[in-house]
């Protein structure tokens, strides 16, 4: 059985965590310089603020409907959602960080326990302990998990904010209801191309032949098509991007303890996740590093941190999100452990078209031909071996953020204050 | 430069240092942990301090409401999410759009916060009130 763990409005939810008072108010946050919304609570939603809406053209709407705007803290977002994942890895070692605020567990071997009964539990522990509300699907595959977690969180009154495909009549019945171009991994353009022969459902997809599947969407397709067929098909890990974040983590064969060791996993991460987000021509704001031991290795020393760093402005540049990535890494470092696991996920993604310019920018546009000709050499000559050897970062640029809250967890001067 | 077919060689600039890193926009960390070899040796505060890591948090008092528990102006608290609320303990909690630290009185059907200062009236939560108890104090940390 898979669950989806995905954190309801997550930036938004940070936000009222420790200002308390917008709960149940509109609120909106903008990406890096205070450009446009990146994320929306309920209530701004209903007020019909689009996603990716243009800050200085709301400005009007925000000031009507009393919409409260902040600046994105990715310190504050970053270490929220490290608090989740942590919870999250007390119920099962099989631990899918999908995003900053999406995990997909495993659970292996239980058979008799009651998972709606852990999922209630996962989902009140972690309010309690984070103040951040979430939303579970379980199911038999991960592609059924996403849409049991779109039910649970659609119909949260009468799910509890949790919702568990366990038998064939329910998947059926989700599947009925999932709209194609909602299914995991379909997109708008294969949506489009599918709803236009008559497939509009999740169902009708499921119901296509397995020759046509693989001719028109390749093997992926196919393994989608088991995947909400109840078989589980996509394993944790293999999957592809998600729209929000792109992460690479890995578990290495065997275990690594030096600092030099781990600098070079963490590099090759980076890079392979610059070259995605170029590829899909976006720039991150932030990037999260992690580390863990082996969990299974009982008698050895447990350790697993991981950290955010903002960066001065949104790049896709291999050597600036690796420069950031080693500094990150060197803050979580710790020495004498059996280092299992390691990974990357590049965060408050913008699309690279509507990067922000600044006129003592110089790095991005230098790097952009050089990132140009790198990815060009990789695609010939094949694996992401490249490391980079240390740059200076000289940045004097400071980014707009005219709303943002205080660092409440990783600044001592700015933790909240009681009278 | 010369017509001849000579190759020019442009070495980086290593001189300029090793990435200097600029950390204004701040580093996150779960907790911060001294990167050294002996630190398991030595005492922690934090590890005294911190039960549960994941849960928690700090607040700075603002006021004397609390003095009588020792709980002075500008010290910091450590608050555990994880512990529930129960009666005596002392709780941050939200009350009608403000942070407030008080001991709480738990009662058949009310709860009262009460201040450990005189000069100071005890809060009765009625239903026109909005509380959060948002987590318990277990440490108060300060200068002396």
């Amino acid at each position: 059985m898979f669950g989806l763990i995905d954190c309801n409005n997550f930036y938004a939810s940070c936000e009222r965590v420790f200002q308390p008072q917008y709960e149940d108010k509109a609120i909106v946050i903008l990406s890096n310089n205070d450009g446009c919304v990146i994320a929306r609570s309920n209530e701004a939603k209903a007020l019909g603020i689009p996603m990716g809406a243009p800050a200085f053209k709301f400005r009007r709407e925000f000031k009507k409907y009393n919409i409260k705007v902040f600046s994105s803290n990715y310190p504050l977002y970053g270490d929220m959602s490290h608090r989740v994942m942590k919870i999250l890895e007390n119920y099962t070692p099989n631990v899918e960080i999908y995003s900053i605020d999406e995990a997909f567990l495993k659970f292996e071997g239980f058979e008799y326990f009651d998972l709606r009964e852990t999922g209630l539990k996962i989902r009140k522990k972690v309010r309690q302990w984070t103040g951040i509300p979430v939303s579970i699907g379980i199911a038999p595959s991960k592609a059924l998990a996403k849409i049991a977690n779109k039910i649970a969180k659609k119909f949260a009154d009468k799910t509890n904010g949790i919702y568990f495909i366990d038998s064939d009549e329910k998947r059926l019945k989700a599947l009925k209801w999932t709209a194609i171009s909602d299914v995991w991994g379909v997109g708008i353009r294969h949506g489009k191309k599918l709803k236009s022969l008559g497939v509009n459902s999740a169902l009708d997809f499921v119901n296509l032949p397995d020759s046509w599947v693989k001719k028109n969407l390749s093997i992926l397709g196919l393994r989608l098509k088991r995947d909400l067929q109840g078989t589980p098909t996509i394993q944790l890990e293999e999957t592809a991007p998600a729209k929000k974040s792109i992460a690479t983590t890995r578990s290495f064969k065997s275990t690594l303890t030096t600092f030099s060791d781990l600098e070079e996993r963490i590099t090759t991460y980076t890079l392979l996740g610059a070259e995605k987000l170029r590829k899909q021509r976006s720039c991150a704001s932030a990037i999260y590093i992690f580390v863990r031991s082996n969990p299974f290795q009982k008698e050895a020393e447990q350790y697993r941190n991981g950290c955010t760093v903002t960066l001065p402005y949104a790049t896709d540049s291999s050597l600036i999100l690796n420069q950031y990535a080693l500094k990150g890494l060197k803050n979580i470092f710790k020495s004498d452990i059996e280092y299992k696991k390691a990974g990357i996920l590049l965060l408050g993604l913008t699309p690279s078209t509507s990067r922000q310019m600044s006129l003592f920018e110089k790095n991005n546009p230098k790097h952009s031909v050089l990132m140009e000709t790198l990815d060009k050499i990789h695609r010939r000559f094949g694996p992401h071996r490249m490391k980079l050897a240390s740059q200076d970062l000289k940045q004097t640029w400071k980014m707009r953020r005219d709303h943002l809250s205080n660092r409440f967890t990783t600044e001592i001067d700015e933790v909240i204050k009681v009278k | 430069m010369s017509k001849g077919n000579k190759v020019v060689f442009f070495h980086p600039n290593q001189k300029s240092g090793k990435g200097l890193f600029l950390a204004q926009e701040g580093i996150s960390a779960g907790f911060p942990s001294p990167a050294d070899d002996f630190k398991e040796l030595r005492i922690s505060i934090d590890r005294e301090v911190v039960k549960n890591e994941t849960a928690t948090f700090y607040a700075r008092v603002s006021g004397e409401s609390m003095q009588g528990a020792g709980l002075d102006d500008g010290d910091l608290l450590v608050i555990d999410r994880s512990l529930e609320p129960e009666d005596k303990k002392i709780a941050v909690c939200f009350i009608d759009g403000e942070f407030t630290v008080k001991r709480l009185k738990v009662e058949k059907d009310c709860v009262y916060l009460m201040p450990e200062n005189k000069k100071y009236e005890p809060i009765k939560v009625t239903e026109d009130n909005e509380l959060i108890i948002w987590g318990v104090v277990t440490y108060v940390v300060k200068k002396v």
